[in-house]
């Protein structure tokens, strides 16, 4: 089963002709991923090492039946290239460029949620996605994730989402789903939609979860583990002795009060049956532990 | 990237919000000619890039100009929270009727704008927004859908601003949420939002924090640079297009990616040290970017030790290690370097590692005892660099 991709999932890359693109849409397709599609408007009829090019994510659908795009289309261009890609009908968007301006991505988020809520979005400014052997999209370099589960991990941080495969894989744990969600303001994704998605997933017995300081996202997390997770949690959260952010105005703080240290976030985890680990070391460790007493 | 009072009120008004106006002065003389300028009584204000300047005496009422002299000599070169006053902001005293809280931010939780509103303004809003919640009247704001008219009164009614105020401060607010919106800005704050006693609706204040990812549909920023507060190591990290944070500590930190620089700071806490600085070079880790790194942390005398965290993903072991290797060829480095390195290909990059390990190079192969190793020897080098004179 395994979460959102799995070895059936088509891919389109949007941006697949730029050097980014490029590089990780071959990688992707190399690691076994059915990359089946390009766009670009004015390289339409062309192909990237056989991976053939249209001008609109609409038509390559159309053409090679994909149903999951992965943008890699420059910050401008981004709010554009996901309405593209959701009018063309995609059921996933990753997007991995950085740099997305939040009022862009505020009004994205409200606008697929609203006309378009088949598409989910995942990111911008994420690693993306990899299940295992069987499909990465985005760019998580896929040899250092060993799979066939029973570990799902969902991730605000890039390289910690890679520690983390990592550490599991040292231990010889496997994973069936990695998602990277991205630490911008308004992910298309929520640590909550992936624990959701987790619990319900057979093969999925355990769930790893890597946050960071800023926001509320894990402190939502916590509520929905105390609420609807029968599935254990282990967690570790970045950033205990992070420096505090220089903010000017007051209204950050009104809105979030106590919430966004690192500090509360481990409270509101642990308050809700989570592990929660002090490095992510001690993470793999006590995701050992748990996956030996499954 | 947060702008001075002066530059958001002058943003604001791009915008037709009312805004209260003067002139900003660097020196004593030309504070006294923009009170001259405003008349008397006149108010001078210190421009700094942090709140809590009133109670600090860097707001003054000056009745003449003999008093005009005496603020802008005092104000002029203070320091706020560790923050020099370099230019203060003149402005005509304002007959204050009564002081309101405006501002518009993004509710990270809901994924919606967010419009708070409190007839209590010009005192601390924080506490009013604990102690009575019900003071501040809050509104989310969809963003496909805007701040609409009819919502923007209902909201003000909830609020329970005076009659006299609403129609003012209802069309204050559809600026300022298009300033927001429009302005490419994390957040618009006025504290306080004043009624005249002659009826005026205007913003006395201006908090903005724009947007930095929205810099390349705004060229205009640009004039802002010069007066963004950067230490002389931030400058030239940012030159280098790296994320650098001075910290107090003595242990510098090179990791690439902020989650694991975060983490980083967290294991070096855990082994009893204290991190130097936060510093992210981003997913690669050439040869080149990690001499830029060296370079900055190398201007740091508090630092005794380094501690290079990479992991290595799609650039492999190997090329991290050379990076490394070569990059300490290029930099002199005071303090002694520990490296661990993961991931892929990490074996082989260890083993270079390895056949260059010296008392200036140890390689560890977890991030914990490379913290240790590194918290040991700063301790252990208490002579270091800055030691030296």
């Amino acid at each position: 089963m395994a979460i959102f991709v799995d070895e059936h999932t088509r891919v389109v890359v949007q941006g697949l002709t730029g050097s980014q693109g490029r590089f990780y849409g071959l990688r992707n397709r190399d690691y076994g991923t059915r990359v089946v599609a390009g766009t670009n408007p004015r390289k339409a009829g062309t192909d990237v090492e056989g991976i053939p090019v249209f001008a609109t994510v609409g038509e390559a659908a159309a053409a090679t039946g994909a149903t999951v795009s992965c943008v890699f289309i420059p910050a401008p261009g981004v709010h554009r290239a996901v309405l593209e890609a959701a009018e063309g009908g995609m059921e996933l968007v990753v997007v991995i460029t950085e740099g997305v301006p939040a009022h862009d991505e505020a009004h994205l988020f409200n606008t697929l949620r609203r006309d378009h809520p088949g598409t989910r979005l995942l990111g911008p400014n994420c690693p993306g996605i990899i299940t295992p052997n069987r499909c990465n999209i985005g760019i998580t370099a896929g040899e250092i994730a060993l799979g066939g589960g029973p570990v799902g991990i969902v991730s605000r941080s890039g390289t910690l989402t890679y520690q983390a495969l990592y550490e599991l894989k040292q231990a010889g744990i496997g994973v069936t789903t990695c998602v990277g969600i991205g630490g911008d303001p308004v992910p298309g994704t929520s640590f909550i939609d992936c624990l959701a998605a987790f619990e319900a997933d057979p093969e999925t017995a355990a769930v790893m979860l890597i946050g960071e300081i800023g926001g509320s996202a894990e402190e939502e997390a916590a509520a929905y583990i105390e609420a609807s997770m029968s599935k254990p949690v282990v967690a570790y959260v970045a950033g205990l002795t992070a420096p505090p952010g220089r903010r000017m105005g007051h209204a950050g703080a009104i809105v979030s009060g106590s919430k966004g240290t690192a500090r509360a976030k481990i409270d509101a985890l642990r308050a809700a049956g989570a592990r929660v680990a002090d490095n992510p070391t001690e993470a793999g460790f006590l995701m050992a532990a748990v996956v030996a007493g499954l | 990237m947060d702008l001075l009072e002066h530059q958001g009120k002058a943003y604001f008004a791009r915008f037709a919000v009312p805004v209260s106006t003067g002139g900003v002065a660097t020196t004593v003389d030309a504070a006294v000619a923009a009170a001259d300028e405003a008349g008397y009584p006149a108010v001078v204000k210190a421009q700094v890039h942090v709140g809590g300047r009133g109670k600090a005496g860097g707001v003054r009422v000056v009745p003449d100009r003999a008093s005009a002299r005496a603020a802008a000599e005092a104000i002029l070169g203070m320091s706020i929270k560790d923050h020099v006053v370099r230019a203060v902001l003149v402005e005509p005293a304002t007959d204050i009727a009564e002081e309101y809280y405006a501002s518009f931010t993004l509710d990270r939780a809901a994924r919606l704008h967010l419009g708070m509103l409190s007839a209590r303004g010009g005192v601390d809003i924080e506490s009013v927004a604990v102690d009575e919640p019900d003071a501040v009247a809050r509104l989310h704001v969809d963003p496909v859908d805007g701040l609409t008219d009819e919502a923007c009164r209902e909201w003000v009614a909830r609020a329970a601003l005076p009659e006299a105020a609403t129609e003012g401060v209802v069309t204050l607010l559809g600026a300022l949420y298009r300033c927001f919106v429009e302005g490419d800005a994390d957040l618009v704050e006025v504290n306080p939002l004043v009624r005249t006693t002659d009826g005026r609706v205007l913003a006395l204040d201006a908090k903005v924090t724009l947007d930095d990812n929205a810099v390349f549909r705004h060229p205009e920023w640009s004039e802002y640079h010069g007066t963004q507060e950067l230490d002389e190591r931030e400058a030239l990290a940012r030159e280098k297009g790296l994320q650098y944070i001075g910290l107090d500590g003595s242990v510098g930190i090179i990791a690439n990616g902020a989650g694991l620089a975060m983490s980083t700071l967290d294991v070096v806490n855990q082994a009893g040290g204290q991190a130097a600085n936060f510093l992210d070079i981003g997913g690669g880790a050439s040869a080149a970017v990690m001499a830029n790194a060296l370079e900055v942390i190398n201007t740091d005398e508090k630092v005794r030790a380094i501690f290079v965290n990479v992991f290595g993903g799609i650039t492999r072991g190997e090329e991290v290690a050379n990076g490394i290797v070569e990059a300490l060829g290029r930099v002199d480095i005071a303090a002694p370097l520990v490296v661990r390195l993961d991931g892929t290909n990490a074996a082989e990059g260890r083993a270079i590692l390895a056949r260059h390990e010296s008392d200036r190079l140890h390689s560890r192969a977890t991030m914990l005892d490379a913290a240790r190793t590194a918290v040991e020897l700063a301790e252990a080098s208490p002579a270091g660099r800055g030691g030296e004179g």
